[in-house]
């Protein structure tokens, strides 16, 4: 097997708390502050992984499972996905449904171990989870719909492999179509502005956040870097599109992937420095919207 | 005692003494005798004393269910139902012999104009099987107690089973059997009917029994 | 043939069996359940032969039936549904032979057993049979055979409304059927499928016998708006039934419908885009209604009309893909629909089992009266679980393998198709993801109002697991629903015939290169739930080596810190569905009632909603009323009199008499 892909894949485990940190210094830098350093991301996992672990007695299985469940399918998920012009390790026709799909199951076990708690503010945030996914996954579908009509491939690294800045140039408005749809289902995914705060658990604005509050010690450990290992799986989908660099040099092109993933980070914690997160009844429209910005973009690929 | 048209004659008259009837009592009796009047047509129909032994076993099994049985049953109901013993018809009983009259007339001129598969014993047997076919009919339409009705309906069957008769030989004898057998059912379920209705409403008058019907409000 | 006749004979012999020994305790019960697991077992080895490569095996008696003939076949098609009831069947038999014990023990058994193999026999028959008269009288008995099984518990006034309302449904649907089957005897010359000859029907013919089979056969199967029976039947019958009829008496409506397409050659665009439709609209409809519901078992029955809407989009695809010439989407599509017939069967029976087992030990099945029930019945919340994430086609489980595969077939119409087609292969696909998404939140709510947090109720507090026998036929379905989910690509191979059997009745070229296709990424499908398998069991280990050594204390949950948690401040069912069912309002139509809490200090206070079904409300209600008020004008015809209804009756008589001499 190509080593390649495998590398990639583990230095993408690597790298993903660095995203973080990159979002978190930008959001710093536009309020004034200094913010937390870039690796913060890794000292919270160092400081987290030494810790005991506290558990609520109302638990169950399913709450100790919560957290395992969530890392291990982003992890299997991160596979599937191509970075920077290479293919992803595990690639076949209709890998994006398995990526999808397991994105889906990492939620299904979040919400259950959140209501395993028996706590009303993770049922509350449970149950925005589950409205707000529920509409995201059509938008996500069909942008993958849009990506293997374009390509007339049905694997995500055949797909992502075929555009190039040659394909911008010639269908730039149906590519324009697919970067914006997204990076909404980015940002609704990974608990972003304008659809959550991240950084507060206030009933207003939570959502993912509230649903870990249970979660101490190393499964907090493993809920953080699933959560960053979305971020990057989702970032590398919208960089794929959105800079499809293909200088034929994999090395250069892994770099400048590499970059477009740092400024994605930047570009996140702009938008969250300039939005508020939108009213909560605002947000199935927002998402709605995504499906059809997708949804406009296949019908105007011809084929 | 086996002269096909004396038989005929004579249930001719039952019918018309049906008609006329004002009490059950009568008019039981009178189905009774009709049965008797069958059996000995049937046996009349086969040759008289020479007919084979299945003809004998149907005639005689006939008459003793609709010559003993029935009217044992209906005698029963009509002890355990405790009603009154008047016929209170809507159709009056001079008014029913006219009826009569023209059926039998009706009958006649039906029985010429039906096409029928062969010879027949007589050219009577028709005309008075269906005559007795109506005369039931009219019994059950007419009458306004609910044992009338078992009555008009045992008439009925007798025509049927009289007509039947006039069919070529080669008819399988487990129709009649199976005829009979049918109402030997229904009359039972009759019986045990009419001994419900009766404890339930405390008579058997059909009339006062049309407030069971279904009702929209 | 003979194995599949002996497994006939085994099931209604055990039917009968328990009927002669009513009320013998020890009995009654076993030999049902004995006869009907060795029946099963025999119809297996039967179905599973022609699915290996047998040649079809073939009965044929004659009947005194005017147009019937006795004639059965076991076509690889046949074969395919045949598995997911002999598979389901002794597994739902096992339960309910000690359920039945234990919930109703006092009452007398027979009937209902007897009536459960005529239920098994009856659907068995349906799927072989191979005249249309055979079929109906089949359907018929199966149809009865339910309606006394719904209505086991009748001395509760809601099972015979259900009854009711499911006997005039079925009766609906048959009347379609007959009317669909007369036609296509004159059409087709012939009323044995064999000798059937569809081929020149024209167009518009050949609409309306797919119309009326779409009708006929979903109302049988539960597609929107014909689906009205289904949420009232299915709770009101005793569990092992309810994972019966939704396991495998709704698959007698596909296999209907897939027969008759197989019957109908070349299939102009509009049927797939109808089913597609449908298909959309029932999956959509069904899960937007389960997640309104209050009662658990309420829920799983419009969680049937969810996967129905499922496998008819994948019909849909599948005709779709025959009508523009694109192999691969309807082999995808047809594949899929297929699988998911037989999961569902598994999936579903292995919900309903469950729902059954949480009624049992509790007493109740109102969702927000229960809870917390994972520590007190671990393996039916296990089980459960899987259920849940399998109907949620979550890997690794069966579910994900047949929505893969119809989302194969809808991307692959989108990648290669252009205009109408595109539109449905769009609308089909968004409509799936909507429905899978739908179908997370629905059983996230499912599973944590039942067996998650705390007891909402005193029942909840003093369950206890359920019995063994009870426990066991649960294990064996989510064990198959797992086993199927890993090892998808030979179970697609163990389908190849049937599939090739499709394909050849609809036109299309031998489809090995598309099963290939097919398999190959499902293997890459197992491949990843290995390597998802893999890594949750990874990071548990990590987990457990990292706190080996550190405290691990138990307390309260800490939930932002309120001091003073009580089970009912929990999130209930109704509450979790709250935005989803506010969001889909107009589709929904929640009805509430109850009294807020008023005043500056907390006085009693209640709320209550509930979720009439539109169909029944807004389409069958009026008609049906409608079709009353009509005949009511004609009650001027019933006076009462009996004299007068004989009189109606001599005087037709006399004037056919006189009409037929003159």
């Amino acid at each position: 097997m190509d080593a390649a892909p495998v590398l990639r894949y583990l230095l993408a485990f690597a790298l993903a708390p660095l995203l973080g940190g990159v979002i978190t210094k930008t959001k710093a830098f536009f309020a004034g502050r200094t913010g937390a350093p870039l690796l913060q991301g890794y000292f919270d996992l160092a400081k987290l992984l030494r810790k005991g672990t506290v558990y609520s007695t109302t638990t169950s299985w399913v709450f100790r499972a919560g957290p395992v469940v969530t890392v291990g399918a982003v992890a299997v998920a991160l596979a599937l996905v191509p970075m920077g012009g290479t293919p992803a390790p595990l690639a076949f026709p209709g890998d994006f449904l398995l990526l999808a799909y397991l994105f889906a199951l990492a939620r299904f076990f979040t919400i259950a171990a959140a209501l395993d708690t028996g706590s009303a503010f993770e049922g509350m945030g449970a149950s925005r989870e589950a409205q707000f996914s529920a509409l995201a996954e059509p938008g996500l579908v069909l942008c993958f719909l849009a990506l293997t009509r374009s390509a007339g491939d049905l694997s995500l690294s055949v797909s992502l492999g075929a555009l190039s800045f040659a394909a911008w140039r010639s269908h730039a408005a149906v590519l324009a179509l697919v970067a914006a749809a997204l990076f909404i289902v980015f940002l609704a995914e990974n608990a972003r502005i304008p659809v959550d705060d991240p950084t507060t658990h206030l009933e207003l604005t939570m959502i993912h956040e509230v649903m870990v509050l249970d979660h101490g010690g190393p499964d907090l450990a493993l809920v953080e870097a699933a959560s960053w290992l979305k971020l990057w799986v989702l970032g590398a989908l919208v960089v794929g599109v959105a800079v499809p660099v293909r200088t034929g040099i994999p090395a250069l092109d892994g770099g400048v992937f590499l970059a477009a993933m740092l400024l994605l980070g930047v570009a996140v914690g702009v938008v969250e420095s300039a939005m508020a997160r939108l009213r909560l009844l605002r947000v199935p429209q927002l998402l709605v919207a995504s499906g059809v910005l997708a949804a406009l973009a296949t019908a105007l690929i011809s084929g | 005692m086996f002269e096909i048209n004396t038989l005929l004659v004579g249930l001719l008259l039952v019918n018309f003494v049906l008609l006329g009837a004002s009490r059950l009592g009568t008019s039981v009796r009178q189905v009774a005798a009709q049965g008797a009047l069958l059996s000995l047509l049937t046996l009349a129909e086969h040759a008289g004393w020479s007919a084979p032994w299945r003809v004998w076993l149907l005639a005689l099994g006939s008459g003793v269910v609709k010559a003993v049985v029935f009217p044992y049953f209906l005698r029963r109901a009509l002890r355990e139902a405790d009603v009154r013993r008047e016929m209170e018809p809507y159709v009056g009983f001079t008014a029913s012999v006219l009826v009569g009259v023209t059926a039998l007339a009706a009958s006649l001129w039906l029985a010429s104009r039906l096409p029928l598969p062969g010879p027949v014993a007589s050219p009577l047997l028709v005309p008075v099987s269906l005559f007795t076919l109506l005369v039931g009919l009219f019994l059950l339409v007419s009458r306004r107690k609910a044992l009338t009705q078992v009555v008009g309906y045992l008439v009925l069957e007798n025509g049927v089973f009289c007509f039947g008769l006039a069919l070529p030989e080669d008819a399988p004898l487990s129709v009649e059997v199976g005829i009979l057998l049918d109402i030997f059912a229904a009359v039972f379920i009759m019986g045990i009917m009419i001994y419900h209705i009766s404890r339930e409403f405390d008579h058997i008058d059909t009339d006062r029994m049309s407030s069971l019907r279904d009702e929209t409000t | 043939m003979g194995a599949f006749l002996a497994a006939l004979g085994l099931i209604v012999g055990g039917g009968v069996a328990s009927v002669l020994t009513g009320r013998r305790r020890s009995w009654r019960s076993r030999a049902a359940v004995t006869g009907i697991v060795a029946g099963s077992l025999c119809g297996l080895v039967a179905a599973v032969r022609v699915l290996a490569g047998a040649p079809t095996p073939t009965l044929h008696v004659p009947w005194r039936v005017p147009y019937g003939s006795f004639s059965l076949a076991i076509d690889p098609v046949s074969a395919l549904f045949l598995v997911a009831l002999f598979v389901l069947a002794p597994l739902a038999s096992v339960y309910g032979g000690r359920y039945l014990e234990e919930e109703h023990g006092d009452e007398s058994l027979g009937g209902v057993w007897l009536f459960t193999g005529l239920l098994v026999a009856g659907i068995a028959l349906v799927f072989t049979a191979r005249n249309a008269v055979l079929f109906l009288v089949a359907w018929e008995v199966m149809s009865i055979a339910a309606y006394f099984l719904v209505t086991f518990e009748h001395y509760r006034d809601e099972v015979r409304e259900a009854g009711w309302t499911y006997l005039v449904a079925t009766h609906l649907g048959t009347a379609f059927l007959i009317a669909l089957f007369l036609l296509m005897g004159r059409a087709g010359g012939s009323l044995d499928f064999d000798e059937m000859q569809l081929g020149h029907a024209s167009p518009p013919v050949a609409g309306l016998l797919f119309v009326l089979a779409v009708v006929g056969f979903g109302t049988k199967a539960g597609l929107v708006p014909f689906h009205v029976w289904l949420p009232e039947a299915h709770p009101a019958a005793p569990s092992h039934v309810s994972a019966l009829m939704s396991g495998v008496m709704i698959k007698t409506g596909i296999y209907g419908l897939l027969r008759v397409l197989l019957l109908l050659p070349s299939p102009p665009a509009w049927w797939g885009w109808l089913l597609i439709a449908m298909g959309v609209a029932s999956g959509l409809g069904g899960v937007l209604f389960a997640l309104a519901q209050h009662d658990l078992k309420r829920l799983l029955a419009y969680h049937s009309v969810e996967n129905i809407g499922i496998i008819t989009l994948g019909l849909g695809v599948g005709l779709l893909g025959v009508h523009a010439g694109l192999p691969l989407v309807a082999l995808a599509g047809f594949a899929g629909a297929l699988l998911h017939v037989l999961n569902h069967a598994l999936f579903k029976g292995l919900l309903f089992l469950g729902a059954g087992a949480v009624a049992h030990a509790t007493g109740t099945r109102d969702l927000d009266h229960l809870g917390g029930l994972g520590k007190r019945m671990p393996w039916t919340g296990a089980t459960f679980l899987v259920g849940a994430a399998a109907i949620s086609g979550l890997p690794p489980l069966n579910g994900f393998v047949s929505e893969f595969l119809i989302y194969t077939g809808a991307f692959a119409a989108a990648t290669a198709g252009r205009g109408a087609v595109l539109a449905a292969a769009i609308a089909g696909a968004a409509g799936l993801a909507l429905i899978g998404g739908l179908a997370v939140a629905c059983f996230t709510k499912a599973f944590g109002a039942v067996f998650l947090g705390e007891p909402r109720g005193t029942s909840a507090g003093r369950a206890r697991e359920v019995a063994a026998a009870l426990r066991l036929p649960m294990v064996a379905l989510a064990a198959a629903c797992a086993g199927i989910g890993l090892a998808a690509p030979w179970v697609l191979a163990g389908m190849s015939r049937a599939l090739a059997q499709v394909a050849r009745a609809l036109g299309l070229p031998a489809p090995d290169a598309q099963i290939e296709t097919l398999r190959s990424a499902l293997a890459w499908v197992s491949l990843g739930s290995l390597a998802l398998l893999a890594a949750v069991a990874a990071a548990a280990v990590a987990r457990r080596l990292l706190l080996r050594g550190r405290t691990v204390a138990a307390g309260p949950t800490w939930g932002c810190g309120y001091a003073a948690p009580s089970p009912r401040m929990q999130y209930t069912a109704s509450s979790f569905a709250q935005p989803l069912v506010d969001l889909f309002r107009p589709v929904l139509r929640t009805e509430t009632a109850g009294t807020p809490p008023s005043g500056p200090f907390p006085a009693p206070a209640s709320f209550a909603s509930a979720t009439p079904d539109p169909a029944d409300r807004r389409l069958y209600r009026p008609v049906f009323a409608g079709v009353a008020a009509l005949f009511g004008r004609l009650r001027w015809v019933q006076q009462g009199r009996i004299q007068l209804y004989l009189l109606y009756l001599v005087a037709t008589l006399l004037i056919l008499l006189l009409w037929k001499v003159r």
